[in-house]
């Protein structure tokens, strides 16, 4: 029990000073600059002026609208697409290969996906193209808002096409730990539609269990920049760009306005999030009543259907936009109107040298290193909390989100001061910590409900047989959990290949990676290029599910019991 | 100002320099360069690249390219560098810079120098103090950037679908209006957009005199009225009906081989023959320039005051200014920008190398490119980008 202890307070302070302590900290440096402190350019006093600064600036009223209603439409899009389709594939589709499906959505860093789908939208897109001259008769594209676009319908897809497959993921875990079938069986027997049973019976039991993935999906829609850069408008941008932009303004007085507008962020997530839960409450006192009218629902079957093609249309074109940039890397001239480029070439591909080998590098050192870390991390806090034979504290569950569900933008700017202070700043060891902010907890996402759905007959029969604590995690518990162990390192390989201002800032610009690469390059003209980049960023990750799904096959050839194990 | 530049001169003169020179190489050998610049032209990252491989054979420095999406972002690590204290072994060594990044950098004592005329090939310079390579937006320089290459503003098309291109700035409205929706400019936060917004003001301006001077606001509101009133008249004619803007000149670029716009925009006369070697522009791609001629800068790199390697840089520096540099940028094979060295300065033998490089149907002649006109004082840009977002973002 001691060594328990030992364990807990150990993880319990690398979380304090790698997770929180950062995170504290980079948003006082913020702050300071918010109010008017930034001694670097000269601001010595304490002020409201960069508030003020902040709310004159061109298009800020409308940025920040432009950021509520993207960032909120699409999550509600998501969260009520991704139930609709659940509820129409539940039960028709097996768990392994509705994964298999969603592996391409997940694995695909959104930077890739967005670069694809602005081609594929354009008025002068991969889609146009397709029907042009023929059947538009235009020879020339039009003039036709259809990326970039004022409203950012746009971003919004990009999103869907990203948010729609992990909360399917999540909804298909929480199903996992539902007798759906009984209760699906239950009210068809009373003679509800369907469709009505999963709206009444079981969204109102998944939807405790998906909150959290939730809340992420908003903090994340409501702050995402390299999305947003891609596809959203410009004139003015969302609110995230236009911080961006501003941090980097030749006018180095927008520093000051731009921690404002960096806190202002955060201030948005959180009151988006308390809005969210107040809608919660309302929904739970409208649902009950409705609940109560007793209502078969025979009508809402259409609405099923409308959400699974709708689901089927963003998945068809995320995976246009994927093989788009595939086409794109192996072209030499394509212009418009012509469905596939005129010539072909492998220059893009030639030049590992001076191009992509050295990003590939960094970005596998960094993912294997972030995820190897995050794993240790997450295997010590679980292992700690079955030695003190107790569940997650609500303060500690929210200590291991807590980085995704605050902006970046928020405290990176201060951190990078902070890691400067400190002297590792520009390295690779500042974007490994930086990245495991926000890799170390999907990896406890993804490893929580499997570590605790472990059998523990096994274990109790290993302590009998005389095996103490560090040789039942070793011997029993890993092994049985090498797939679960496998997937978690997976989407943390993901995520790390995915991350792009933590590996920006802390990397001083030094550190390049694919995903870094990527954007920077897709500020340049060069679509053959990014379509190498972004194939090997979005490569690199299947590649890591791949391996997730082969290594357990291959320990566990000679163990049948586990093969079936679903995670 | 005028003492002020007496005053530099007169130091610059008296730092002898050569002798140094040796300690300059000799510090240099072994340091690595971190050269901060703009990233999205692969030519550029090739031709740095080369740099690398050429420095590091000859003085034993190495150069990595930080691939920028904005030069204004080195600015910024620089600053927050200096907030955490870390006013040595700084991580950017040298930037690619011009214009108000370099005004703000000078301003806030964020640069490293003068170093730059004491480069041995400074000499092929033509330092004189109302020169391209010693005024940079107006602002002297002081020895506080060096010079690296030419820059003016074209614009590109495709000579096959535009017969006949504007001839001026205001040419361009009645070719909006006569083709609605063909005529952009990247977005004015960005340096090419703002630069569109500088061509139109100095072609417009009732008063040249006034835009070399810091703009008063009386001086930019006579001075920006008829260009206002223009860009009023072809707004609603513009792509995306002036509402959005191509995020930078590659990206517009990219409109124009797509076919969505008619123009692109480059402060490079060789990028429509690049792009075409690229085969980012069709082979009927042509840059013009509007008849009274285009605003012309020279792009230079400076050293942040805290950079871990100076003695590296100023060996990069200065490896960029030697004439067979100079000759290899300026080959359309390669980069295609031309030189900025005082012909006049260079030996016969130096004039030959530049005369025998290869040509190209894209690539104009400097006659084709008429006057360099100067860039506005950098007050005016900058006051420029904020009355346009005060208009035009809403």
């Amino acid at each position: 029990m001691k060594d328990g202890r030992a364990l807990r307070i150990g993880v319990a302070l690398a979380l304090m000073g790698g997770v929180v302590l950062p995170i504290v900290a980079g948003f006082a440096q913020t702050a300071r600059a918010a109010f008017g402190v930034l001694p670097a350019i000269g601001a010595v006093e304490w002020s409201l002026a960069p508030w003020h600064r902040l709310m004159d600036l061109p298009g800020f009223g409308t940025s920040l609208r432009l950021t509520l209603v993207t960032g909120l439409g699409s999550t509600v899009l998501a969260l009520a697409l991704a139930a609709g389709f659940c509820a129409l594939m539940h039960g028709r589709m097996s768990h392994g290969a509705m994964g298999r499906l969603l592996m391409p959505y997940l694995a695909a860093p959104h930077a890739a996906l967005a670069i694809g789908l602005a081609f594929l939208l354009a008025p002068s897109g991969w889609i146009a193209r397709m029907v042009s001259p023929g059947l538009t008769g235009w020879d020339r594209p039009p003039d036709l808002a259809t990326v970039n676009d004022g409203w950012g319908l746009a971003l919004i897809v990009g999103l869907l096409i990203k948010e729609v497959p992990f909360l399917l993921l999540v909804m298909g875990s929480a199903l996992g730990q539902l007798p759906v079938r009984q209760y699906l069986a239950a009210g068809r027997a009373l003679g509800y539609a369907r469709g009505v049973v999963w709206v009444k019976v079981i969204l109102p039991q998944v939807y405790p269990l998906i909150r959290l993935p939730i809340f992420i999906v908003l903090a994340f829609a409501l702050s995402v920049v390299d999305m947003a850069i891609i596809l959203g408008p410009s004139n003015p941008p969302t609110l995230a760009v236009a911080i961006i932009r501003w941090f980097s303004a030749p006018d180095t007085g927008l520093i000051l306005p731009a921690s404002a507008a960096a806190l202002l962020q955060a201030v948005v997530v959180a009151l988006a999030i308390g809005a969210w839960i107040l809608a919660e409450g309302v929904a739970r006192w409208v649902g009950r009543w409705w609940l109560r009218r007793g209502g078969r629902g025979h009508r809402a079957e259409p609405g099923l259907w409308a959400a699974g093609s709708v689901v089927a249309g963003l998945m068809a074109l995320g995976a246009l936009a994927l093989v788009s940039l595939v086409v794109w890397s192996f072209a030499w001239r394509w212009s418009f109107p012509q469905a596939l480029p005129q010539s072909w070439s492998l220059k893009g591909w030639m030049t590992p040298g001076s191009g992509w080998g050295r990003a590939l590098q960094a970005t596998v050192v960094i993912g294997v290193a972030v995820t190897l870390a995050s794993l240790v991390l997450a295997v010590a806090w679980l292992e700690g909390e079955d030695r003190a034979r107790r569940g997650r504290a609500g303060w500690a569950q929210a200590l291991i989100y807590l980085p995704l569900l605050v902006p970046q933008i928020g405290f990176l700017y201060g951190l990078n001061v902070l890691f400067l202070t400190i002297g590792i700043s520009g390295g690779m060891l500042a974007v490994i910590w930086a990245q495991m902010l926000f890799v170390f907890p999907y990896v406890m996402i993804a490893l929580s409900d499997p570590w605790r759905a472990l059998d523990r007959q096994h274990l109790r029969a290993a302590a009998a047989l005389g095996a103490g604590p560090w040789r039942r995690l070793v011997a029993v518990k890993l092994p049985m959990l090498v797939r679960p162990l496998m997937v978690a390192a997976a989407i943390g390989f993901a995520v790390s290949v995915a991350q792009y201002l933590p590996t920006l800032f802390m990397g001083a610009g030094r550190v390049a990676t694919l995903t870094t690469e990527a954007v920077t390059l897709a500020s340049g003209s060069d679509r053959r290029v990014v379509g190498v980049y972004a194939v090997l960023q979005a490569g690199l990750p299947f590649l890591a599910y791949g391996a997730a799904l082969l290594v357990p096959a291959f320990v566990y050839r000679n163990r049948r019991g586990l093969l079936g194990v679903a995670v | 100002m005028r003492l002020l530049m007496i005053a530099a001169l007169g130091l610059g003169l008296a730092t002898p320099a050569l002798a140094d020179w040796q300690t300059t190489l000799d510090k240099a050998r072994g340091q690595t360069v971190y050269w901060n610049a703009w990233g999205g032209d692969a030519r550029t990252n090739a031709f740095i690249a080369w740099v690398g491989e050429q420095t590091e054979a000859k003085y034993g420095v190495k150069v990595e390219q930080v691939k920028l999406t904005d030069t204004a972002t080195a600015v910024t690590q620089v600053i927050s560098e200096k907030a955490a204290g870390k006013d040595s072994g700084g991580s950017v060594d040298m930037i690619w810079i011009n214009g108000p990044n370099f005004v703000s950098m000078k301003e806030q004592g964020l640069l490293h120098g003068p170093f730059a005329n004491d480069l041995p090939n400074a000499k092929y310079l033509d330092l004189g103090p109302d020169a391209a390579a010693a005024v940079d937006f107006t602002v002297p320089v002081e020895g506080y950037e060096s010079a690296w290459r030419l820059a003016r503003f074209v614009f590109t098309y495709d000579s096959a679908v535009v017969m006949d291109p504007p001839r001026d700035m205001a040419g361009f409205l009645d070719y909006a209006q006569n083709f609605p929706g063909r005529v952009t400019h990247p977005d004015v936060s960005n340096f090419m957009g703002a630069t569109f917004l500088k061509q139109a003001l100095v072609e417009f301006a009732p008063d040249q005199a006034a835009l070399q001077l810091p703009a008063t606001d009386a001086a930019f509101e006579a001075a920006v009225a008829p260009l206002w009133a223009w860009y009023d008249a072809m707004r609603p004619f513009m792509w995306r009906e002036g509402q959005t803007f191509p995020e930078n000149q590659s990206v517009q670029q990219q409109l124009l081989n797509d076919g969505e716009v008619d123009f692109g925009v480059s402060f490079d006369p060789a990028s429509a023959a690049g792009a075409i070697a690229e085969g980012l522009l069709p082979d009927t791609a042509r840059v013009f320039v509007p008849r009274g001629g285009s605003i012309g800068n020279i792009s230079f790199v400076a050293i942040p005051y805290n950079a871990a390697n100076r003695e590296g840089a100023e060996v990069v520096a200065n490896f960029l200014l030697d004439p067979a540099t100079q000759a290899h940028q300026q080959n359309i094979e390669v980069l295609g920008s031309f030189s900025v060295l005082d012909p006049a300065k260079l030996s016969d033998a130096e004039r030959a190398v530049f005369a025998a490089l290869p040509s190209s149907p894209a690539l104009p002649n400097l006659e084709d490119l008429g006057p360099t006109l100067l860039e506005p004082h950098a007050s005016w840009m900058t006051k420029l980008v904020a009355a346009w977002g005060e208009r035009y973002i809403k």
